[in-house]
């Protein structure tokens, strides 16, 4: 069982945490012309990398989402951000 | 009797005898004994019959690495299968039974499959599949299958309990070098744990002579006292059966037989593997007869329960370790006879019980023959880390090579097989200083099965898969070794191919005519023996794994004699009154309908939505336009995933220009609430939105009929009633003995309705307050059975009962925000793919039976007539409607909007009946009432 790091929280057993997406993909602008196959890619296609990862996750106690950088193929955790940025 | 206790010597306590039955025949034991050490001190050999042949088998080894000697073991009216006997601790009225045997392993009246065994080689059960007809063999196949029977009855107690916990070092094997670098680690300071599946450590220490100049025994309590006086713990009788991802250790840590194992989570900083190394098996004709063992598992049985396995024993060894072993079973009392199996051809001669070995032709008079064909290193936990391993030519072995992080091999798992050489390096590696240099002194010729060889020679004992089988393998090209395991399912038995692997892959190079380390191995998985479920589940089931969710109200609702029942993770009250339900929700939908009811609906969502973005959130989860929605205004809608598959319904109340409350349905409240907050976090801005969920923080209570404003007016809110001042579809804020309450007009009856909300500490004066009010004109409370059948009169859905994983808002009925909403909105694009547009989607129907006919049942399949029958949708609910006087249902129906009016045939467990397709609105469809 893995052990990922919760910006906030500390390092934390995997259960804690839910996966919800690969980073990087951006909602296409449905106000606008969106593509069948655009609109399929967004929803189905992911990369799946074999290697270093980054992927959003939350941390169900404290429900912050926050981006993992791990390696999918050695489980090892690289580091964890916070999405947040300073607050003003 | 060839095996026998001789009368002195091993660890068992000869003060106290037990008693235990083995396929209904009654012996005796000591404390300290397994079941296969007691059989065999009585003489029991042939303890089961094979799987696929039913040949006869007796234990090949003391411990883990048997594969022969499973049995279904009964005690204390408790039965388990899959109980390994040499693994099994001997209690007293302990009743075992053989498996794939009847009526004993020693008459078995399906022994004569053997004879067939031509036409059941590897691939036979594939090839079932091909031809000539698999059901043809199913039947058969399914009843010879399998090893054991599963007791029908269920332990409600077997609940494993689990233990969080970790270390410095975690020292795996509690033999010579696990003891000697324990102690090491302890005596620098580190916090040590010690683990060892055996109830008393010390490994194979025990059938080896003087250590350091001490006896085995008090070598091995020197070692624990130190250990144990230093901090450290020595766990017994626990099993190391996986290591995890990021170094999560799983130990099995047994107590009496038929209680569940505990399991430990243990973190440890480094591990130190001390698990060992097995004597391997010798592949020869006839190898799989009882009587032909391993070596170090005789001397095992002869050191640790003073068993001798033979009186005449023939050795075929390959190695050097073999001579001292033969001369302890001579000291003990046997005839030894030492033969070198390397150069030559070798027969076991005899059936149930063995007369001797043939070797080159020569005879040699035995009744057990002992095998060591070299030891292979237990690597599986080094495996399971991701540790590598290196093939080593003196030792014809695998051996730990590239070490996973943090952990490090000593002993015989690392291939050191001398012993002062392994206690030296052991200490250092526990020390944690340079490790010692030496040579080893341990000898062997290379000896591997030999393809093309006659007679009958097993690899995996425990699924009956000979040399031939792999022969065959090879010849339908099912070379690699992975390919080769599941046509022959070698090493696929509960044993794991402990026994198995090396011979079987051993088999496949020489039959490829290639090197083993080219060949390579199968990967090793957890668990190393196998585990129960329970000792994964452990206490996470039930409410521990879901916990109750309990009204404010539950102790008003109690003394009022209602009938609690979970829904959707909440006990509320399914009705009230004792005696027969199907009466009091009659009663409770009529009151409804004639008069009000009062309804705590408490679990109802109240997620708010705060924040300057908070609008333009809001229209974004929302299938339908909510920027619209005027303060004081409500608005039913749907939230949809990304998929645009609805998700869950709720109305939308707003407070105020930058405050939404969203009552979603009482079950989905928290995934609406994660649902939310991803959205929320991911693609906003956090700082202009904020999602508080004070669903368990207010109560709810409803007041719904035609004489609800009646009801409420007894009670002082500061709000106006009357339906011009408070119209449905609105919201209001008001008080309640000074506390500020929310009163929402919307109705999930149909019926007038308020629902009244309120901080929970004023929820029980609230309650009794309208009850009183309402008890004047003869209203009542009503539970959530009522609720179910007011809302389906009325055709009110309830998201994930009537709608399912691919209902779209359009399929509901709900077409215009798909076309005209402007906004981007979750799921939007999703509407619009091909699936979304297809003509033949099942949308939401109401369905009518013919005059005087039963009920529907809900998940009857609603069918096409013709010659090939399809389901074309289903019943979704379905009751007696007390309104109706009739039975009324709902279902979702292919292009069901164009079939209002048609017959319909419904089929349901091989009956078919005939209903009427209508519009899903059965009570009231013009709205009158609502709007009162
Ligand atoms: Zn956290």
């Amino acid at each position: 069982m893995q052990i990922f790091i919760c910006p906030f929280c500390g390092p934390r057993d995997e259960r804690e945490f839910h996966f919800e997406r690969e980073a990087g993909k951006i909602r296409p602008d449905t106000t606008k012309l969106v593509s069948d196959i655009g609109w399929s890619d967004y929803l189905n296609e992911q990369r799946n990398t074999k290697g270093a990862v980054r992927e959003v996750w939350s941390h169900l106690p404290c429900h912050e989402l926050f981006v993992m950088e791990r390696n999918s193929l050695t489980m090892d955790v690289i580091y964890s951000t916070s999405r947040r940025g300073p607050v003003t | 009797m060839t095996s026998y206790r001789i009368d002195h010597g091993g660890l068992i306590d000869r003060t106290r005898p037990l008693v235990f039955t083995f396929d209904g025949r009654s012996y005796t034991g000591f404390d300290g004994d397994t079941l296969a050490s007691a059989l065999l001190a009585n003489g029991v050999r042939i303890m089961g019959r094979s799987f696929k042949y039913h040949r006869p088998r007796g234990p090949w080894s003391a411990w883990v690495d048997d594969p022969n000697a499973i049995m279904n073991v009964k005690l204390n009216g408790r039965e388990f299968p899959n109980c390994a006997a040499t693994t099994t601790y001997l209690e007293d009225g302990m009743a075992a039974r053989s498996v794939n045997a009847f009526p004993s392993a020693q008459f078995d009246v399906k022994g004569g499959l053997d004879l067939m065994h031509r036409w059941l080689t590897a691939g036979f059960y594939y090839k079932t599949f091909m031809w000539p007809n698999w059901h043809l063999f199913e039947p058969v196949i399914r009843k010879m299958a399998g090893l054991g029977e599963i007791s029908r009855d269920v332990f409600e107690d077997y609940v494993s309990d689990q233990v969080h916990d970790c270390c410095d070092t975690l020292v795996i094997g509690g033999g010579g070098t696990g003891l000697a670098a324990a102690r090491e680690a302890v005596e620098t300071g580190e916090n040590v744990i010690l683990v060892d599946d055996q109830k008393t450590v010390g490994g194979g220490l025990f059938r080896t002579g003087l250590i350091e100049g001490q006896a085995a025994a008090d070598w091995v309590e020197a070692q624990v006292a130190a250990i144990e006086s230093g901090g450290g713990r020595v766990m017994r009788a626990t099993t190391a059966f996986g290591i995890h991802d990021h170094k999560l250790v799983g130990l099995a840590e047994h107590g009496k037989f038929g209680c569940p194992p505990r399991l430990w989570r243990l973190r440890p900083g480094r591990i130190i593997l001390a698990s060992g190394a097995l004597d391997r098996p010798i592949t020869f004709a006839n190898n799989d007869r009882p009587g032909v063992m391993s070596l170090d598992g005789a001397c095992e049985f002869l050191a640790r329960y003073g068993v001798l396995v033979g009186r005449n024993i023939a050795t075929l060894s390959n190695n050097s370790g073999a001579e001292s072993s033969a001369r302890t079973l001579e000291q003990a009392g046997a005839n030894v006879v030492t033969l070198d199996p390397t150069a030559g051809h070798a027969c076991a001669i005899g059936g149930k019980r063995l007369r001797g070995v043939e070797l080159n032709g020569a005879f040699h008079y035995a009744d057990t023959i002992l095998c060591s064909g070299g030891q292979t290193p237990l690597v599986h936990l080094w495996r399971h880390a991701g540790g590598k391993l290196d093939w080593n030519d003196d030792l014809q072995a695998f051996v730990p090579g590239k070490a996973p992080e943090g952990m490090i091999a000593v002993g015989s798992a690392n291939g050191f097989f001398d012993l002062q050489h392994a206690l030296d390096d052991a200490r250092a590696v526990g020390a944690d200083t340079a490790r010692p240099n030496k040579k080893s002194s341990y000898k062997l010729t290379p000896l591997w099965p030999k393809p093309g060889s006659k007679g009958r020679q097993w690899i995996d004992f425990q699924h009956d898969v000979t040399i031939k089988d792999v022969e065959l393998a090879a010849r339908e090209n099912y070379v690699s070794v992975e390919h080769l395991k599941r046509y022959t399912t070698l090493g696929m038995a509960s044993d794991q191919g402990k026994t198995s692997n090396m011979s079987g892959l051993a088999a496949m190079a020489a039959v490829l005519d290639r090197p083993i380390p080219e060949v390579g191995t199968t990967t090793f998985r957890p668990p190393f023996v196998p585990q129960p479920l329970a000792l994964y589940a452990g206490q996470r089931k039930a409410t521990l794994f879901s916990p109750l969710k309990r009204l404010k109200l539950e102790p008003e609702h109690r003394a009022a004699d209602a009938a609690l029942v979970e829904y959707g993770g909440w006990l509320r009250p399914g009705w009230f009154g004792s005696g027969d339900p199907t009466e009091h929700i009659f009663n409770e939908v009529q009151l409804v309908r004639e008069t009000a009811g009062i309804f705590d609906a408490s679990p109802l969502g109240k997620i708010e939505i705060l924040g300057p973005d908070a609008e333009a959130f809001v229209n974004f989860a929302f299938y339908n336009t909510i920027a619209t929605l005027k303060p004081g205004h409500v608005r039913y809608g749907f939230l949809l995933n990304e998929r645009g598959i609805v998700m869950d319904d709720g109305v939308v109340a707003r407070l105020g220009d930058n405050r939404f409350v969203i009552s979603c349905s009482s079950g989905h409240v928290d995934h609406v609430r994660d649902h939310l907050e991803v959205w929320r976090q991911d693609c906003n801005d956090p700082e202009r939105i904020f999602v508080h969920d004070t669903t368990q923080h207010w109560s709810t209570v409803t007041v719904t009929g035609p004489r609800a404003r009646d009801i409420l007016e007894k009670i002082d809110t500061r709000i106006e009633l009357a339906a011009d001042a408070f119209p449905h579809m609105t919201v209001r804020e008001g008080t309640f003995d000074g506390a500020p309450i929310r009163v929402a007009r919307v109705s999930f009856t149909g019926e007038l309705s308020f629902e009244v909300s309120i901080r929970n500490t004023y929820a029980t004066a609230l309650w009794n307050a309208l009850l009183k009010s309402g008890a004047s004109i003869g209203a009542g409370p009503v539970g959530s059975e009522a609720m179910m059948i007011l809302r389906a009169e009325k055709g009110y859905i309830i998201v994930g009962k009537d709608t399912d994983g691919l209902t779209m808002p359009h399929d509901l009925g709900f077409t215009v925000p798909r076309l005209k909403k402007k906004a981007a909105f979750i799921g939007d694009r999703s509407l619009h793919m091909q699936v979304g547009n297809e003509t033949d989607r099942r949308a939401l129907v109401g369905l009518e039976v013919d005059t005087g006919s039963a009920m529907l049942s809900t998940g009857a399949h609603i069918v096409a007539d013709g010659s090939k029958p399809r389901t074309l949708g289903y019943v979704t609910s379905s009751y007696d409607s007390p309104t109706l006087k009739r039975p009324i249902a709902l279902g979702l129906l292919e292009q069901g909007a164009e079939r209002i009016g048609e017959k319909i045939t419904v089929w349901h467990l091989g009956k078919t009946v005939t209903a009427t397709v209508c519009p899903p609105c059965f009570y009231d469809p013009e709205g009158v009432h609502l709007d009162a």
